[in-house]
């Protein structure tokens, strides 16, 4: 993936491994409505992330006892490609992508209006196509889209993005070598408008102070973001 | 103050207006803001801000007519997919009244119905019903899906938009309030339905569409102008075949 | 009615499909040996070693080629290995469900399988590094992004085009030691172009690349594979209902013809 470096930095900022600012986001596109079958659908591309959402629902909910009376349930499913990453992953779920399908979900249904729709469920597939570090959140990002693709009412567009700590420096979205060698990563999604947090992990190891810097700038990056979710579903519906 | 014009493209979160507009369908009330609650159309009526959605699913109500296909036979009621997250029941009793007879021998599985929703209750269980003028089962045609949302639009103005779709192909056509249309009439002109309709859906939220369709009607029809006389021969055969129980 | 779970498909629709095939006709006007638009692209993912993503119609499909160093099978020492997976993702069609391959899905991936390994497209002889210890394996990854009908045709189509660009390191063998070259990729040899042309018996007509909702009506489906010279070299019926020899040998004779147009999309 070749890193588009942007001109004009900010005078004093530190340079990145890959040339980036300290509070530059990868190069990033959205388009919305990708999909045939699905409900609703968006293709993310984010840095050398590729990630293709695909929402159905609200539906009926074949698993009675998993049925909320008075409300849907958002279900989650993020899944890895097999030649998604460097060596080729096992196809199926794994621990770890349970773990990220379980806090997706729950990162998303606060900005949904569940309860217009009991018994019912809102099955939202994430599918990484290809990994460059920061897949959960490009993967939320996407769903986000999708979901209002799919005409499912929400308050606000969840968005997701990471910042943390690599070569003692406090930075915005991590690149996958960032990831890896880096001291912390603080992935966050956020609903922009009233500033409530859905998502929140870290690992590493972060000052108070640096923690604070850190969720600062990934809530800053989370609102540019924003932005490009809204044109996507602008540029899909509009003329 | 307001943010937007009407017929506006806005997305969900988006702020609309302040506290002094009324909050109506497609939109909520988050503090002294109205924001919108989906991707759609922004309706201004007065002081009411609407937001119209071009993408939902059928939530059924009251009252609605919707077409249905029988997907399952129970005890002393059928089960309908009516192209919703909730699925439809139809009570024995509504086709048999009192008396007890065979389900499978009035409507089995992959029937299509035209039926009334009777009541929903509380957790979206959806009685439906049959009793009615033209609620029935349907025999040949076929069937077109378009988007909930878009069924005023291609119904029109007291009927304007699918009157017109009716005159110019001689089809036969009832439209579910829950998206699915059901049209019948000369195979030509069963497509060139289901196109003029599919072209209505894509483009329900465009000004000048009526004039669109008739355009559109104008070519297709009369490009097929060799089937007029037997499109003709066939609406007189049409009439006879109503759409009623048997 | 299209999404939902339960397929069941309405009497009517299956009596107009019918009635149409039958006129020598098709609901998206079609004629009965034509495919839908195709659309083939190469190098997708960066990452994979060889990758396509095919649509037909609106069927969408992903395949990548990732390879590795493998043990060869005992009954095959001197042979590199293919590999051919296949997933039915459930974002695909609201009738997938997530878990393990189902029987449509294993179905698919050895279906396909066949029209490579009989079809011999790669020479994997070549894939040999030490006979009986190492040898190259390559896996082909089926995603199925977007189900409108056909997965068999579509698949193979985009399995070959990811064969055909897949790069691997070179490897050699210095004092018993594998070398592997990352900087020197080389293709993978490739002997054959084999493709694969499904067809379906709806009413008495057999119908070319059938649509998601022919094959919700179909009787049967008959998918041949040919190599270049037309040699047939996979088969698989599917479906309840019987076919007659006749509309096998024709299905054989379309494939032949439609597979030449099919190979263009690869250059």
């Amino acid at each position: 993936m070749i890193i588009i470096i942007t001109l004009g930095k900010k005078e004093g900022s530190v340079k990145r491994a890959d040339g980036r600012a300290f509070d530059e986001l990868r190069p990033i596109k959205i388009e919305a409505g990708v999909l045939e079958r699905a409900d609703g659908s968006a293709y993310l591309e984010f840095g050398g992330n590729k990630v293709l959402v695909a929402v159905y629902g609200p539906r009926e909910f074949h698993i009675r006892r998993f049925q909320k009376p008075d409300q849907a349930v958002v279900r989650c499913r993020y899944n890895m490609a097999p030649f998604s990453v460097d060596d080729r992953k096992r196809p199926g779920p794994d621990r770890r992508s349970v773990e990220i399908s379980k806090i997706t979900s729950e990162a998303l249904a606060p900005a949904v209006f569940l309860e217009k729709y009991p018994r019912s469920t809102i099955d939202v597939f994430i599918e990484v196509l290809e990994a460059e570090g920061g897949t959960r959140c490009a993967g939320i990002t996407a769903a986000s889209v999708a979901m209002a693709d799919a005409g499912i009412p929400m308050r606000d567009m969840v968005v997701a993005c990471a910042a943390g700590k690599a070569d003692d420096n406090v930075v915005l979205d991590l690149s996958e070598k960032e990831d890896k060698e880096g001291q912390a990563d603080l992935p966050v999604a956020v609903m922009p408008r009233t500033g409530e947090i859905t998502l929140i992990q870290m690992d590493g190891n972060l000052s108070s102070e640096e923690f604070e810097k850190a969720l600062d700038l990934a809530l800053e990056g989370c609102k540019k973001i924003s932005e490009i979710q809204k044109d996507a579903l602008k540029t899909r519906y509009g003329e | 103050m307001i943010t937007v014009k009407d017929k506006d493209l806005v997305v969900p979160g988006e702020v609309l207006a302040d506290e002094e507009y009324n909050s109506g369908r497609g939109t909520f009330r988050e503090e002294n803001k109205i924001c919108s609650s989906v991707v759609g159309l922004v309706a201004l009526r007065n002081k009411k801000i609407s937001v119209i959605p071009l993408q939902s699913k059928y939530i059924p109500k009251r009252g609605d007519v919707v077409i249905g296909e029988i997907t399952d036979i129970r005890f002393s009621m059928w089960g309908l997919d009516i192209n919703s997250p909730y699925s439809g029941l139809l009570p024995a009793s509504e086709v048999f009244g009192k008396e007890k007879r065979e389900l499978e021998r009035a409507f089995v599985i992959g029937d299509v119905l035209f039926l009334r929703v009777i009541d929903v209750d509380e957790v979206k269980k959806v009685k439906l019903g049959l009793k009615g003028r033209g609620l029935g089962k349907f025999r040949g045609g076929i069937l077109i899906n378009i988007t909930p949302t878009k069924v005023p639009r291609l119904i029109g103005k007291k009927g304007s938009m699918i009157n017109m779709i009716k005159d110019q192909t001689k089809c036969e056509i009832v439209v579910g309030q829950n998206g699915v249309v059901w049209v019948k009439g000369q195979p030509e002109m069963e497509r060139v339905t289901e196109k003029v309709i599919k072209m209505i859906e894509e483009q329900a939220h465009t000004s000048g569409l009526t004039d669109r369709v008739r355009d559109m009607l104008m070519e297709l029809v009369n490009g097929n102008s060799d089937n007029q006389k037997e499109d003709e021969d066939n609406l007189n055969e049409n009439k006879d075949i109503k759409t009623s129980i048997d | 009615m299209v999404n939902k779970m339960v397929d069941i498909i309405p009497e009517i629709t299956k009596k107009s499909i019918t009635n149409l095939i039958n006129n020598g006709e098709r609901a998206d006007n079609r004629a009965l040996d034509e495919y839908r638009d195709i659309t083939l692209e190469t190098g997708v993912i960066t990452k994979a070693e060889g990758s396509a993503r095919v649509k037909i119609g609106n069927t969408q499909i992903m395949i990548g080629a990732k390879s590795q160093i493998a043990e060869p099978f005992p009954d095959t020492p001197k042979n590199g290995v293919l590999m051919t997976n296949s997933e039915l993702l459930p974002m695909a069609s609201p009738t997938f469900e997530p878990g393990p391959p189902d029987e449509r899905s294993v179905e698919l991936s050895r279906v396909v399988d066949r029209c490579l390994r009989e079809g011999g497209v790669i020479d994997l002889e070549k894939l040999c590094i030490i006979p009986g210890e190492k040898v190259w394996m390559i896996f082909l990854d089926i995603h199925v992004l977007d189900y409108d009908g056909n997965l068999m045709d579509a698949a193979a189509l985009g399995c070959l085009a990811a064969i055909m660009d897949t790069k691997i390191p070179e490897a050699t063998v210095r004092d018993g030691e594998i070398v592997i070259d990352k900087e020197k990729l080389i293709e993978l040899p490739i002997k054959e172009k084999a493709l694969l042309c499904t067809f379906a018996k709806i009413g008495n007509e057999l119908v070319l690349d059938p649509s998601l909702e022919e094959e919700r009506v179909m009787g049967a489906r008959i998918t041949v594979g040919v190599i270049e010279d037309g040699s047939v070299c996979a088969m698989q019926k599917g479906g309840e209902e019987p076919l007659t020899k006749e509309e096998i040998m024709k299905a054989i004779k379309i494939t032949k013809e439609k597979t030449d147009i099919l190979r263009k999309h690869l250059n």
